[in-house]
């Protein structure tokens, strides 16, 4: 297939940037999106231009590295899909495909199409984790879980960080990450402990950070790869305000 | 309780008790419109019951405080919001991710603002406003209801106001229940389906009167 490419383009994070077109031809549609990305820049090299900066990593749709909003859409147009899984059979031959970085004040832009994501990591530091004391390691299943609990932990624990949520959301609000957090930690024991404080810590660290608020769309849901439920907000929402009574 | 009021999850905890207020006073003033299905003295004598009620009297000035703070923290909320993303997409395409109303409450907001703007100068300043100043409140408010009505423009304007409270709703009673963290992946379903419900019978309540005065209006009794 021949495809006709709108790339954002911006040299640094001081740059102004601009929409560049490009072309495209002989992508096989099982090819990745990703792939197709390789074979343009493969071209550009070749034609001694700079090739065009995108995250990737695993490309196994696990690691929440790629990103792009492709088409008005985060991630692509498929469902439940990391870039890095998004075929080229869901475009037809001829095709103009509008590629631009995530946009959100806490993800700025750091070249073309990579944005700086480590607003995430700070939301984590805050809070997201569960404190170990040293010792002997107790036995796992020691302690009951209930399988509706285990459950729901590990569809929240799905996320991969790679923050379609914020891309997507009219209000770049990053609830859906912080409620899979929450909501991961929160319905397990171990986690249970330190719940109000994680809350109340994330939420502060999010919002200083300039997401937006959620205004319950949902749309972070639709388009989250991993298809976390927005029950996990409401999940946030309780932990945060029974947190914030008892203060 | 530090800090909870300035935090983003407790604006929206002002929308979401404020909206919940004013979606029981909804059903009260549709319960009370529906008065006209029994004719000019049992619709006339909800308005006597209505302006003269010492409870009724009191929830004025609280009702007032409702819409107030509803509309000022929706506005408040909606600046703040349009900072998170300074720099806008060239293509976004959400209608295949959400709601159409979802994303446009706050101009559904406006529209039904505009409805609050009339009724509070039309209906309200002619019945119950009379009873707080000392003046002369309409002898016959079904009268006034069915004259106001006969007017086509007023009708269809009306009935348009009335759809933009339907789709505002329809978001909005949802909504209001997942702020509050009364809500999971069961109940999400069901609140939804609720919202839907109640939207259409309170959109559906308020439209069937002017639709019904056109009609005498058309065809007599």
């Amino acid at each position: 297939m021949n495809l006709k490419l709108k790339i954002w383009r911006q040299k640094d994070a001081h740059d102004k940037g601009r929409f560049e077109e490009y072309h495209v031809e002989n992508v096989s549609e099982g090819s990745s999106f990703l792939e197709m990305l390789d074979i343009l820049n493969n071209n550009l090299i070749h034609e001694g231009k700079e090739p065009i900066a995108f995250d990737h990593d695993c490309r196994e749709g696990i690691c929440g590295m790629c990103s792009l909003f492709i088409d008005g859409r985060a991630h692509g147009p498929d469902d439940d899909v990391t870039t890095c899984q998004l075929h080229m059979r869901k475009f037809k031959d001829g095709d103009t495909i509008t590629i631009e970085p995530w946009r959100s004040k806490a993800f700025p832009v750091i070249k073309d199409l990579v944005v700086d994501r480590s607003a995430y990591d700070k939301i984590l530091q805050a809070g997201g984790y569960v404190s170990v004391n040293t010792g002997g390691v107790p036995d796992a299943n020691a302690i009951p879980i209930p399988k509706k609990n285990a459950d729901e932990s590990m569809d929240a624990a799905a996320c991969i960080g790679c923050g379609a949520c914020v891309a997507t959301c009219k209000n770049g609000s990053a609830m859906l990450f912080v409620a899979a957090r929450v909501s991961s930690l929160a319905l397990l024991p171990q986690g249970k402990v330190e719940a109000a404080r994680r809350a109340k810590a994330m939420v502060a660290k999010m919002d200083e950070l300039g997401f937006g608020g959620c205004t319950n769309t949902g749309a972070c849901e639709a388009e989250c790869p991993k298809g976390i439920s927005i029950a996990h907000i409401a999940r946030l929402n309780r932990e945060f305000l029974c947190a914030k009574l008892k203060d | 309780m530090s800090k909870l009021w300035s935090s983003s999850i407790g604006k929206k905890l002002v929308m979401s008790l404020s909206g919940l207020f004013l979606l029981v006073f909804l059903l009260v003033h549709l319960v009370a419109n529906l008065f006209f299905y029994g004719g000019p003295d049992a619709y006339n004598a909800m308005c006597e019951f209505m302006d003269t009620n010492p409870f009724i009297r009191i929830m004025v000035p609280v009702l007032a405080a409702g819409f107030i703070i509803h509309i000022a923290w929706a506005t408040a909320i909606t600046l703040k919001n349009q900072t998170a993303r300074p720099v806008k997409y060239k293509v976004q395409d959400l209608s295949k991710s959400s709601a159409w109303e979802s994303r446009n409450m706050y101009v559904l907001g406006i529209i039904v603002l505009g409805i609050l703007a009339w009724h509070l100068s039309d209906f309200w300043a002619h019945m119950q406003l009379q009873h707080f100043i000392g003046g002369q409140a309409v002898a016959s408010p079904y009268e006034l209801l069915v004259q106001t009505f006969a007017n086509p423009v007023i009708s269809v304007l009306y009935i348009v106001w009335i759809i933009a409270l339907w789709f505002h709703l329809r978001h909005g009673f949802w909504s209001a229940f997942q702020t509050i963290g009364l809500d999971n992946q069961i109940w999400i379903k069901r609140w939804k389906c609720a919202a839907k419900v109640y939207a259409f019978i309170v959109a559906a309540g308020f439209i069937s009167i002017p639709v019904a005065v056109l009609l005498i209006k058309c065809f007599g009794k």
